[in-house]
């Protein structure tokens, strides 16, 4: 295969990943490792490089729409920045001593939790009564709906920074957003409305994957000839699924999704437990 | 830029507006750089075939360092551009996180102006300690 057919192929399954991460809400680069190591039989250590940027140029380019319309706890994000962006490099720092099969075993691991993650129950209640904490920290807020501003407050502080450290270490280990722990710290554990919870996530994952991506840059992780294909693609299908998800709920897709992506996680952790990483 | 500095200006205009322009710009600029370094790429050696990504080569390449990518950039190397983009990318998050700190320190919130610093010296620390060991 030349560079030319294979950086198309790329693109086009870039372009996929981009576009199911965003209707499923997995992030783009939760579908891209499997897609270049499984499919396209590249290094897994490439493959978490490449996933890195796709999560933060997803992450970037859909955080603007959020923000536009007020559902974003910023302050709530900052916070939890703290956790998610040490425990990220944490990650990065111990991923050198990981070996790869272990590091393929745990994302497949994961994979099959953000996937069941997809499908819970989401959390609608809104809090009236918060915790000192979250007084404390300025943390309770309020949310825009068509009925005008609904307020919210938030309890398990400490319990929802110790998941966040974990998401982080995770994301920084396995090169992705991990979107997934990200929204259970904030939906289980402090009791936050899901919509508020989905779009602080999605603008956290950008600063918190930027914080490890750095440490992989210099480790040579990032090909540039990867790279290209994968940001651009990931991004194009990113934005078509975020103009889809205005006009259809994807139930269907969602599950017959996080069914596929459960038999792709199993692969890995095969792989992985037979030394094929 | 008087105007920029008051406190008025950032409440009217809505700051978290501003910097979600801001992370667009970014990812648009981004993927811009990319796609020319991708597209020089294809034009020099789009027809070689492709290395091989199973094997993992790791630090060493000028694309690794941000002197060589700045260096590779400069003379126009495809390979160095694409991570030029890549640098941009990875500054986008990291800029959005200055411009909180400049919100919070106009709108005279101590607390999160320090919880902000903490985040931003944490992504410094990883990108200029030396922690790719």
């Amino acid at each position: 295969m030349t560079i030319l057919t294979f950086s198309l192929i790329l693109l086009a399954g870039s372009y996929l990943a981009g576009l199911l991460g965003s209707l499923t809400g997995l992030g783009g680069g939760v579908v891209v490792i499997p897609l270049l190591t499984l499919v396209f039989g590249v290094d897994i250590r490439y493959a978490i490089g490449a996933a890195l940027l796709a999560s933060i140029a997803t992450s970037s380019g859909s955080a603007s729409a959020y923000v536009k319309e007020g559902i974003t706890n910023i302050r709530l994000g900052m916070f939890l920045e703290i956790a998610t962006t040490i425990g990220a490099v944490l990650g990065a720092l111990i991923a050198v001593y990981t070996p790869t099969n272990t590091i393929a075993m745990l994302f497949g691991g994961i994979l099959i939790f953000s996937a069941a993650m997809t499908l819970r129950k989401k959390n609608q209640e809104v809090l009236t009564q918060g915790s000192r904490l979250s007084y404390l920290l300025k943390l309770n807020s309020t949310y825009p709906t068509t009925n005008g501003p609904v307020p919210y407050k938030l309890k398990n502080v400490g319990a929802g920074f110790s998941l966040m450290t974990l998401a982080g270490v995770i994301s920084g280990l396995l090169g992705i957003g991990s979107g997934a722990l990200k929204v259970l710290a904030m939906d289980t554990a402090m009791r936050i409305p899901f919509k508020v919870s989905t779009t602080t996530s999605n603008f956290m994952i950008g600063v918190t994957a930027a914080a490890s991506a750095a440490v992989y840059l210099q480790r040579g992780y990032m090909d540039p000839g990867l790279a290209f294909p994968v940001i651009l693609g990931v991004l194009g299908g990113a934005l078509t699924g975020a103009k889809l998800l205005q006009k259809m709920n994807p139930q269907v897709l969602r599950i017959i999704f996080c069914v596929a992506i459960t038999f792709v996680a199993l692969e890995m952790i095969y792989n992985g437990y037979q030394h094929k990483f | 830029m008087k105007k920029i500095l008051s406190k008025s200006f950032w409440n009217d205009t809505d700051v978290e507006q501003l910097v979600g322009q801001l992370l667009r710009y970014g990812v648009i600029i981004a993927s811009g750089i990319a796609f020319l370094g991708g597209a020089l790429y294809i034009i020099q050696h789009g027809n070689s075939g492709i290395p091989a990504y199973s094997k993992f080569v790791g630090a060493g390449a000028g694309y690794t360092t941000y002197g060589g990518i700045l260096k590779g950039a400069l003379a126009l190397r495809a390979a160095e551009i694409i991570q030029l983009g890549v640098l941009a990318l990875i500054a986008t998050p990291i800029l959005r996180v200055f411009f909180s700190l400049v919100a919070f320190a106009l709108e005279k919130d101590k607390l999160y102006v320090i919880i902000t610093l903490v985040v931003l010296s944490v992504m410094m620390t990883s990108i200029f300690g030396g922690l790719k060991i």
